[in-house]
């Protein structure tokens, strides 16, 4: 079953029979909003990129993004680079996390979201950002992007470490910036 | 000799029998129009095109082409003609160029009967013109002349007609259009280009089936009976055939469609789709068997590890993609546990630090147990990252015991049973195994270093001091017999692993000082030549090698591979070169700089055993052969990458046990299967 979520929530990721879970995946999907006007019908290219920060005790450690696809230890994987969204329902861009492989030292890893062309989320439709259960296809939560207001980058949601399993907290915090390395200011005050 | 003729300018035609080559590089419309003494065609039977295309003493294709001959007897031409336009037009309205602009300047050749070239004329300076008069064959006083015209008319075919006085231009030009877009469609249009990929859809599709329908398909035809359509679309409702089927043997596509409706469906290509010329009953290659799968895992449990579980046609390569594998899964294991000690470490420091400058720590024991906390906290996540590292450590240890026994002898090791077995391949296997890798954190867990065959790069077997302990440890003399000893065992796996006749091996040993090393290639007999010795042997080897390049180079770039010389070696080389760079001079030397750039590409690969040292008199001018050139160490050193994280790797050569007769076996039956070829 999936909970939609709203800003600030967090949901454990404890499988419903008490197992956890041991590889997500978060998928980013988008398409351009149509621009009204003399040429009503051409929209504009927009590249969304999606990244995953890991986190050691609030250092950062290592990146994942459309220049880095692997983080060093194999665990979290950026499938590649979108540079103009989708047509449809599927995730544009994915990054999948292998939970039981991630770096014991690594707590925290957060999930960003960057129109790394610049425009702002009011020309994105149907944008949502979304985790799934990578072993069996179920999306366990999904965050809506639409009607996004004046900014440029968003960061979505962490999965951080809680006990022996992990949890997942919605963000949706705005920001502004073309790559992660912009965020960096951003997230700090989520972590 | 030939007169090449610009616009306007005209020349003598001494023979009546002529041919007008016309070559344009797309395909175009070649015709020709016979005129009177005032310039007029009288009509559409003066007009030789595609449609009509001879008239008396004139013949033209039938088609377009990009290159034409069209066909001249002078002496046949009705007195009443007195000039003849050669004329050439696009196609109109088959998807091809719609102007001369965009497609090559049309060359024009007059020739005589046996080719000879009289004169020659090339229509430059067309662009938005579609047809053009390009030659005129006249009369003048009785004797014939050509004059190059390249008249052209942006409104083709009609526009040109219509100047030529012809009052039926346009439903001419428009004939004449039909008959060449009739042309085109019954000409058989070139296939598409053949990628390598273009097949792997239908074989990837192929395992899909199953391993039952995969080997020809007996078992399910047996249970189903005979007849089901999808699998004979032939109908074999006659006995006979229906046996014929079943066995497996090709199906014959004879008069027995007992069952026309079963035939339609899988036999009628499909509207849309590119028409499958395969035929439905019939294997076009062997799917590959599936591969071996590791078993279910019980809960809580690694799967239980098993050779060859990765993908790949055949075990040559699952084995090389699990081996490549292991190595990553190896680099990102241990990236995860030292970034976690890093870690672990900076935060401790951190912590010691704030203790110290806290002056409230100064006194009591607050101070102390601030910094045991910092201490046990370091511990505590070293240890968990450690337990992570052991954890995947034991399960890549366990997979490369059951991979290391399956190897085929191209990478395994010199101590492995599979080389006892040996025998004379048959193929060029995919990789080729040049030694061992290992990393601190796991001393005992050897990844197999495979390199894919031809080899990209040369060697460079540094007998030089590399400066780690262990070697320096290493006498230098010993060090250099090792590098040839490793020098020697990589030559005779290359050799063992390729089929007779595919590979040879040369060697340059300018002193001699390798000669008891190098004896196992020279006793067998293995070599292409004795090893070459002193200045003049290592010149007549490398101008050889050198030639060699250069020949196979020209070539290939010249698209002529068989237009080798006869005698020449088609197999792969490999030069191994001892004592670099005694015997050598410049011109060897750069020699050998070509053949460590060209080479590789050609199939000639460098195996130098060379110190760098010995060679520091030429500065940095051979720094770009060291970079070119793979380094590995006779002796384990760390000086090797991995792509993904940029480890430090130890590299280990491959060398045959001491005392194992392996090698002289190996050898003596490579040389044998080597002689039996050559004769």
């Amino acid at each position: 079953m999936t909970v939609n979520m709203t800003k600030g929530q967090a949901i454990s990721l404890q499988k419903n029979d008490g197992g956890t879970l041991t590889a997500v995946r978060m998928g980013l999907g988008w398409q351009a909003a149509p621009r009204r006007g003399l040429f009503g019908s051409r929209t504009r290219e927009i590249d969304l990129d999606a990244s995953a920060v890991l986190f050691a005790d609030k250092q950062p450690v290592d990146v994942v993004f459309f220049r880095h696809l692997v983080s060093d230890d194999g665990s979290v994987r950026h499938t590649g680079d979108n540079l103009v969204g989708g047509v449809g329902q599927g995730d544009d861009e994915a990054i999948l996390v292998d939970l039981a492989r991630v770096p014991v030292h690594i707590d925290q890893i957060v999930f960003t979201v960057n129109s790394f062309t610049g425009q702002t989320f009011q020309e994105v439709q149907n944008a949502f950002c979304r985790l799934v259960d990578e072993t069996n296809g179920q999306e366990l939560a999904r965050y809506t992007l639409d009607g996004g207001g004046n900014y440029t980058a968003q960061i979505m949601a962490k999965v951080h470490r809680v006990g022996a399993g992990w949890n997942m907290t919605a963000l949706g915090s705005s920001a502004n910036g073309r790559t992660f390395q912009d965020l960096m200011p951003a997230i700090l005050p989520v972590l | 000799m030939t007169a090449e003729l610009v616009r306007g300018q005209n020349h003598p035609l001494s023979e009546a029998r002529l041919e007008v080559r016309v070559s344009a590089g797309k395909p175009i419309v070649a015709g020709a129009t016979l005129s009177d003494e005032h310039g007029k065609v009288h009509g559409v039977e003066w007009v030789a095109h595609p449609g009509a295309p001879t008239l008396p003493g004139l013949e033209v294709s039938r088609q377009a082409a990009a290159d034409h001959r069209l066909a001249f007897d002078l002496d046949a031409m009705p007195q009443a003609v007195h000039r003849v336009s050669v004329l050439l037009a696009l196609p109109s309205g088959v998807g091809g160029p719609v102007r001369f602009g965009t497609v090559a300047a049309p060359f024009l050749a007059v020739t005589g009967l046996d080719g000879t070239e009289i004169a020659s004329y090339t229509i430059t300076g067309l662009d938005f013109e579609s047809a053009v008069v390009a030659l005129e064959l006249y009369r003048r006083q009785g004797a014939w002349k050509v004059r190059a015209v390249g008249q052209g008319y942006a409104g083709g075919l009609a526009e040109l007609l219509t100047d030529q006085g012809l009052p039926e231009a346009p439903q001419l030009a428009r004939s004449i259009n039909e008959a060449v877009a009739q042309g085109l469609a019954r000409s058989v249009a070139a296939p598409p280009p053949r990628t390598p990929d273009a097949d792997r859809p239908r074989h990837a599709a192929a395992p899909a089936q199953g391993p039952d329908q995969a080997h020809g398909g007996t078992a399910p035809r047996s249970a189903s009976g005979s007849g089901s359509p999808q699998q004979s679309p032939y109908g074999t409702s006659d006995p006979q055939h229906a046996t014929r089927a079943d066995h497996g043997a090709a199906p014959q596509p004879g008069p027995a469609s007992a069952d026309p409706p079963a035939v339609a469906p899988s036999a009628a290509p499909t509207a849309d789709g590119p028409v499958n010329y395969t035929h439905p009953g019939r294997q076009t290659a062997a799917p590959p068997p599936p591969p071996p799968t590791a078993p279910e895992a019980q809960p809580g449990q690694p799967a239980q590890p098993v050779a060859g579980d990765a993908t790949g046609w055949s075990m040559d390569e699952r084995l090389y993609n699990q081996v490549w594998g292991m190595f990553e899964d190896l680099a990102r294991t241990t990236a995860a546990y030292r970034s976690a000690v890093d870690f672990a470490e900076s935060r401790m420091e951190q912590e010691l630090d704030k203790v110290l400058s806290d002056p409230r720590n100064r006194i009591g024991g607050q101070g102390d147990a601030a910094r045991e906390a910092a201490r046990a906290k370091h511990t505590q996540l070293v240890e968990r990252a450690r337990e992570a590292l052991e954890r995947d450590l034991a399960q890549l240890r366990a997979e490369a015991d059951v991979v290391e026994l399956a190897l085929p002898p191209a990478y395994a090791r010199w101590d492995n049973p599979v080389w006892h077995g040996y025998r004379v391949p048959m193929e060029i296997p995919m990789a080729l195994r040049l030694g061992d890798l290992h990393l601190p954190e796991g001393e005992d867990l050897r990844i197999p270093m495979l390199v894919r065959l031809p080899l990209e790069r040369g060697l460079w077997i540094d007998s030089g001091c590399s400066g780690s302990g262990e070697a320096s440890l290493a006498d230098s003399d010993e060090l250099r017999a090792l590098a040839l000893e490793t020098a020697v065992a990589l030559a005779a796996r290359i050799l063992a692993v390729y089929p007779p006749g595919e590979f040879s091996v040369h060697v340059i040993d300018p002193a001699g000082t390798g000669a008891s090393a190098l004896a196992p290639l020279v006793g067998s007999g293995v070599l292409a030549a004795p090893p070459a010795a002193g200045a003049a042997g290592v010149a007549d080897v490398l101008a050889r090698l050198t030639q060699r390049v250069d020949l196979v180079q020209m070539a290939v770039r010249g698209g002529a591979s068989d237009a080798l010389p006869p005698g020449l070696d088609p197999s792969e080389q490999l030069l191994i070169v001892n004592d670099f760079p005694h015997g050598f001079d410049d011109r060897a030397v750069t020699q050998l700089r070509y053949l460590a750039d060209e080479g590789p590409a050609v199939g000639v690969h460098l195996m130098m055993v060379a110190d760098r040292q010995d060679a520091a008199a030429y500065g940095p001018l051979l720094d770009p052969l060291w970079r070119s050139l793979l380094r590995l160490t006779p002796v384990p050193d760390d000086h090797l990458a991995d792509p993904w994280v940029g480890h430090t790797w130890t590299y280990e050569p491959a060398l045959v046990p001491p005392g194992s007769q392996v090698l002289q076996q190996v050898l003596t039956q490579v040389a044998t299967a080597r002689r039996s070829w050559n004769r």
